[in-house]
C-alpha cells in the first residue's frame, strides 16, 4: 500500500502506514528535513508546511488524509532564497537558533496568500501557532510587513 | 581551596578589572580542584587547564583557526557552538578582521573537540558554549590569531620575492607587493605555514576595526531561510537507523524487567535494546520505534526520586534558608548590629520554581560504533565533555570518538549536558549501526536538569531618609555546579551568587548562600541564578523605594553615585521610556538594573493588567553597555531574545513535581511566549571602550523584576514568586 500526493509540485508515493502524520513522511521516507518536529501536538508550528496553500502542523495529520492533495514545504521557497520574505528574513536576520524559521516562514507565506496588507494583529494571529524560543518576534513581524508591501508593488 | 565570589564585581569603577580577574580565577580553580563528573560518570576529560590555556591559547599554529586551500578557500574554524547567539558570525568576524578577508567569501566550520587548543579558560579550560563566554574569550584570542597568519603570509610572500614585509599589504585574500606582485593567500598558504607562528603579531588598534563593531549580517542566516541548515535532527547516515528511548517516569530509575513481546513485532522495528537510562527501540524510521516504544512493558525500579514532590521541595528549600548551613558569607561593616538597633526594618522573600530548557529541538544525537570507534554528530554545548565521556563509559580512548558539531535548534544550558549523546553511543554500539536517537517533546520536558528552585531572603534597616543602612541577602538554592562538576558540598558554589550583591550604595552588607539539595537533578539555564538573585534585589529596593515614598528611578539614582556605566544606562532607559510622563491608561512602568557577565544594562517594561488578572508587557526599553561588540545587531537580537525568554519565566512557566513525576510534558502545560505576548522593544546600546561584556544572558534577569514594579505600580501588590500568573497576583 502506498500513498501519493503532490509534494511541491511533483506527485510522490509513500509507503509509510496510513495514520502515519505527514511530518514524519516528509521527513524520513521523502528526505525533505527543512520541516522540523518540535512537539508532535500542534502546539509549536515547527513542522508548519502548506496543505492546498493553508498552513497546517504535519505533526498531527496523517498520510492518509493528504492522498491527492497538495503539500508544500520550505523547500519550495527555493535554495536561492529569492522569495520575497526569505529576503526579508534576511535582511532582518531574523533567524537565531534557526529551528522554528521553516514553519514560520510556511505559516507567513499562507498569510500573505489571503491578506496582502496584514495588520499587527492580523499578523499575531495568523503566527500565534508557531513559537519561537530565542523570540525573534518583533523581527518575523516586521520581516512580514516588508515581504507584504514588496510583493503588493510586484 | 578558598572560594570566594569578590564583593567588588559589581563596581564601575575601572580599577574593577582586578576584581574580575580574581573573580574568573576563583572559578578557574574551582573547576581545576573538583572531581570531574557528569551524571555520576567519570569523565575522560581534564577541565583543569586554567592559564596555560590562556597563554597557549594565543600561541596556536595558525591552521588551528585559519585553513587555508591552494584555490583560495578560506575557512575559519568557531570553537564555539552556534545555538542562535551568532558565533558562527561573530567569532569568524575577530579573525578576519586582522586576517583582512571578506566575510563574504570565507566558509565556517565548527572545531574537533581539542580543548587543548579550543577550550574556554573563562570556564576553566573545557571546550564549553556557555556562560555569555565567546566573544570575551574569543576577544584577543582570535584577533591575535588572524594576526599572525596574516604576519605568516606575508613573510611567506617575502621570501618569496625577496621584498622586505613593509612593503606588502595582505588585503581580501591576495598579498601584494612592489611592481602589483600578488599571490592569493592560497599561493602562499604552504610556505606560510611551515614558518613559526608569531607570538606577538601586531593588531589593530580598535579605532581601525573595519569589520568588529559593525552590524554585519549572520553567515547563517541564508541557509536558516531555506531549511538547508544541518540540526542534530536532519543527520543522516548511510545505513542509518533510529531510535527512540523510553526513559524511567521518575528520572534516576532503572529497569526490573522488559517485555518487549509485542514491540518487536511491529512495522519496522530491528531490535529493543536495554541500556543503563532505559530501554530503546531500533527501527527503520523514528515513527515506528517511537509506535513501537510505546508497546513496551517495563516494570521499573523507581528509587529515591520516586518521592519527590515539588511543594514539599519549596518547603524544605525554605527550611534550609532559616537553618542551613551559611557558605561564601561576604559581609562589610556590621550589617546585623545595625539592623537589631533600627527601627526601621524590612524583611522580604523571593522564590522561584523549577523551569525546563525546553530548546525547540528535542535531544537528540548520532552515533556510529564501529571496530572500537566511535563517530559523534550532532548537537553539544561542550565537545571534548562528549568524546571524553563517551569514550569513558564505552571504555575506549578519546582520540577513538570523532565528533561533528551541527546546529543546535536552542541550547540556553541544555546541551552542556551529555546524557543524550551517551545514550545514542550506547545503543550504536549495542546493534552495531548508525544510530539517530531522538527525543520526543514529553521525554525532552520530563528529562531534562531543571533550573534548581530558589528563595532569596533580604533584611534592610533604613535611615531617616529611607536610605538603606544595612543590608542582608541570602540566597538558597541547589547547586549546578556540584552535581555537574563535583563541587563539594561544603564550599560556597560561584554560580549561585551571580548578581547577589546590591549594586547600591549600602553601608553595612552581608551576602551568603546556602545549598539545598532539593532532590531533583538541576542543570544550568540561560542566566543560571543571576535571575533568581536580581529578581530578589530590584523587587527589594523597588519595596525600599516605595516605604521611602521616593521615585523608584530617583531612589536608585541616590545609591549609584559613584558608578557611571549603571547611572548611564538606568537614566537612559527611563528617559527613553518616558518615565514620569504620562501613560495609556491602565499602564505602569517598572524597572530593574544589573551588571552580569560584565555587562551593564537597565530595564523598564510597560505593562497593564488583562481582564483575567494576568499581565500584558507591552513594550520594553533596554539600555546595555556592554564595552566594545562585535555584532552590534546580534547584540540588539540576544537582548531581544533573552527579553522574551526571561517573560516566559516571568510570567507563565513553571515546573512541578508529584510522586517523582515532572507533571508538564508539553507546551500547552509549559508554555512559550507566543508573538502575541511578545512586546515592543526601544534598545539602547552604549558606544563603549571598555573590555566586551557578554550579551546571550543577561537580559534574560532583568525582566522579572522589571514587570513586578511595574505591576506594584499599577496594582499596589507586590508579587514575590515567579511566575507572576494571574492567580499568584491575586494572591500576592
Amino acid at each position: 500500500m502506498s500513498v501519493s500526493f503532490q509534494l511541491n509540485g511533483k506527485t510522490v508515493s509513500a509507503k509509510a502506514e496510513a495514520d502515519t502524520p505527514l511530518l514524519w513522511v516528509i521527513r524520513d521516507e521523502l528526505g525533505l528535513t527543512g520541516t522540523k518536529y518540535g512537539c508532535g501536538a500542534a502546539l509549536c508550528g515547527a513542522c508548519t508546511v502548506q496543505l492546498n496553500g493553508q498552513a497546517v502542523r504535519s505533526c498531527s495529520i496523517t498520510l492518509q488524509s493528504v492522498a491527492g492533495q497538495k503539500v508544500t514545504t520550505i523547500e519550495s521557497m527555493g535554495v536561492d532564497n529569492k522569495h520575497p520574505l526569505q529576503v526579508a528574513w534576511i535582511k532582518h536576520d531574523v533567524p537565531q537558533c534557526g529551528y522554528c524559521q521553516s514553519g514560520q516562514l510556511m505559516s507567513a507565506q499562507a498569510l500573505l496568500a489571503t491578506n496582502k496588507n496584514p495588520t499587527d494583529a492580523e499578523i499575531d494571529a495568523a503566527m500565534s501557532g508557531n513559537v519561537c524560543r530565542c523570540g525573534t518576534y518583533s523581527r518575523i513581524k516586521a520581516a512580514i510587513k516588508d515581504a507584504a508591501q514588496v510583493m503588493r508593488s510586484a | 581551596m578558598t572560594l570566594t565570589f569578590n564583593r567588588n564585581k559589581t563596581s564601575a569603577n575601572p580599577s574593577a578589572t582586578n576584581s574580575d580577574t580574581q573573580v574568573e580565577l576563583s572559578r578557574r580553580s574551582l573547576l581545576k580542584a573538583s572531581a570531574v563528573t557528569a551524571g555520576g560518570l567519570l569523565m575522560g576529560v581534564s577541565l583543569s587547564l586554567g592559564k596555560d590555556a590562556e597563554a597557549a591559547a594565543l600561541l596556536h599554529t595558525p591552521n588551528a583557526w585559519v585553513h587555508i586551500a591552494d584555490n583560495n578557500t578560506i575557512t575559519l574554524i568557531s570553537a564555539r557552538s552556534e545555538m542562535g547567539q551568532g558565533v558562527y558570525t561573530s567569532m569568524p568576524m575577530l579573525i578576519a578582521e586582522e586576517l583582512n578577508v571578506d566575510l563574504k567569501k570565507i566558509k565556517v566550520s565548527f572545531a574537533p573537540p581539542d580543548a587543548k587548543t579550543y577550550g574556554n579558560p573563562l570556564l576553566g579550560g573545557p571546550q564549553l558554549t556557555g556562560g555569555s563566554t565567546s566573544v570575551r574569550d574569543g576577544w584577543e584570542k582570535l584577533r591575535v590569531a588572524g594576526a599572525q597568519v596574516r604576519e605568516m603570509l606575508l613573510s611567506a610572500a617575502s621570501a618569496k620575492w625577496g621584498v622586505p614585509v613593509s612593503q606588502l599589504t595582505a588585503k581580501d585574500g591576495v598579498v601584494t607587493g612592489p611592481g602589483n606582485k600578488q599571490a592569493t593567500y592560497g599561493q602562499l598558504a604552504e610556505a606560510a605555514s611551515k614558518l613559526p607562528v608569531p607570538e606577538k603579531p601586531f593588531i589593530k588598534d580598535p579605532k581601525d576595526f573595519k569589520i568588529v563593531g559593525k552590524s554585519t549580517p549572520r553567515l547563517d542566516t541564508p541557509a536558516k531561510t531555506n531549511g538547508t541548515a544541518e540540526f542534530g535532527i536532519d543527520v543522516v547516515l548511510p545505513g542509518m537507523v533510529y531510535a527512540a528511548l523510553e526513559q524511567c517516569p521518575v528520572i534516576g530509575g532503572t529497569v526490573k524487567s522488559v517485555d518487549d513481546s509485542v514491540a518487536k513485532k511491529m512495522p519496522g522495528v530491528q531490535s529493543v535494546v536495554q541500556i543503563p537510562d532505559g530501554v530503546a527501540v531500533v527501527a527503520n524510521t523514528w515513527w515506528r520505534a517511537n509506535q513501537a516504544r510505546k508497546a513496551l512493558k517495563i516494570v521499573w525500579d523507581e528509587g529515591v526520586g520516586a518521592k519527590l514532590d515539588s511543594k514539599a521541595m519549596m518547603d524544605a528549600t525554605k527550611s534550609a534558608s532559616v537553618s542551613g548551613k551559611s557558605l561564601g558569607m561576604v559581609s562589610a561593616g556590621k550589617p546585623l548590629d545595625v539592623i537589631a538597633a533600627s527601627k526601621q526594618v524590612h524583611k522580604a522573600e523571593y522564590t522561584t520554581p523549577l523551569l525546563s530548557h525546553s530548546p525547540l529541538e528535542p535531544m537528540n544525537f548520532t552515533a556510529h560504533f564501529k571496530n572500537g570507534k566511535v563517530q559523534l554528530i550532532g548537537p553539544t554545548q561542550w565537545q571534548d565533555g562528549a568524546q571524553g565521556t563517551v569514550a569513558n563509559i564505552l571504555g575506549i580512548k578519546p582520540e577513538d570518538v570523532s565528533l561533528r558539531t551541527t546546529f543546535l535548534g536552542g541550547g540556553f544550558g541544555r546541551r552542556i549536558d551529555l546524557d543524550f549523546i551517551v545514550q545514542a553511543a550506547q545503543i550504536s554500539k549495542a546493534v552495531n549501526k548508525p544510530v539517530k536517537l531522538l527525543w520526543s517533546r514529553e521525554d525532552d520536558m520530563t528529562h531534562d536538569f531543571y533550573r534548581p528552585m530558589s528563595v532569596n531572603t533580604l533584611v534592610a534597616a533604613t535611615d531617616a531618609e529611607g536610605k538603606p543602612s544595612a543590608l542582608t541577602h541570602r540566597v538558597t538554592s541547589q547547586s549546578i555546579t556540584g552535581r555537574l562538576f563535583g563541587l563539594p558540598a561544603d564550599v560556597a558554589d560561584p554560580f549561585m551568587v551571580e548578581a547577589l550583591e546590591s549594586p547600591y550604595k549600602i553601608p553595612a552588607t552581608q551576602y551568603d548562600q546556602v545549598k539545598y539539595d532539593a532532590g531533583v537533578r538541576v542543570g544550568y539555564w540561560r542566566s543560571v541564578s543571576h535571575l533568581m538573585n536580581t529578581f530578589a534585589n530590584e523587587s527589594f529596593i523597588d519595596e525600599l523605594a516605595k516605604k521611602a515614598n521616593a521615585d523608584p528611578v530617583a531612589y536608585r539614582l541616590a545609591l549609584l553615585n559613584d558608578k557611571p556605566r549603571f547611572v548611564n544606562v538606568l537614566k537612559t532607559a527611563t528617559e527613553r521610556a518616558g518615565w514620569g510622563k504620562p501613560l495609556a491608561n491602565g499602564r505602569a512602568l517598572g524597572v530593574a538594573i544589573m551588571e552580569g557577565y560584565d555587562t551593564f544594562m537597565a530595564q523598564v517594561a510597560e505593562v497593564s493588567m488583562l481582564e483575567d488578572g494576568s499581565v500584558k508587557v507591552h513594550k520594553v526599553t533596554v539600555a546595555a553597555d556592554l564595552g566594545y561588540m562585535v555584532n552590534p545587531d546580534t547584540v540588539q537580537a540576544q537582548i531581544q531574545s533573552s527579553v522574551v525568554f526571561g517573560m516566559g519565566a516571568a510570567l507563565m512557566q513553571e515546573i512541578t513535581v508529584a510522586n517523582g513525576r515532572i507533571q508538564q510534558t508539553n507546551f500547552n502545560q509549559f508554555p512559550l511566549v507566543r508573538m502575541n505576548q511578545s512586546p515592543v522593544f526601544d534598545i539602547t546600546l552604549v558606544r563603549s571602550t571598555e573590555k566586551p561584556g557578554g550579551i546571550g544572558e543577561p537580559a534574560t534577569a532583568l525582566i522579572s523584576p522589571a514587570i513586578a514594579n511595574a505591576v506594584a505600580s499599577l496594582t499596589g501588590k507586590r508579587v514575590r514568586q515567579l511566575p507572576m500568573t494571574a492567580n499568584a497576583i491575586k494572591s500576592a
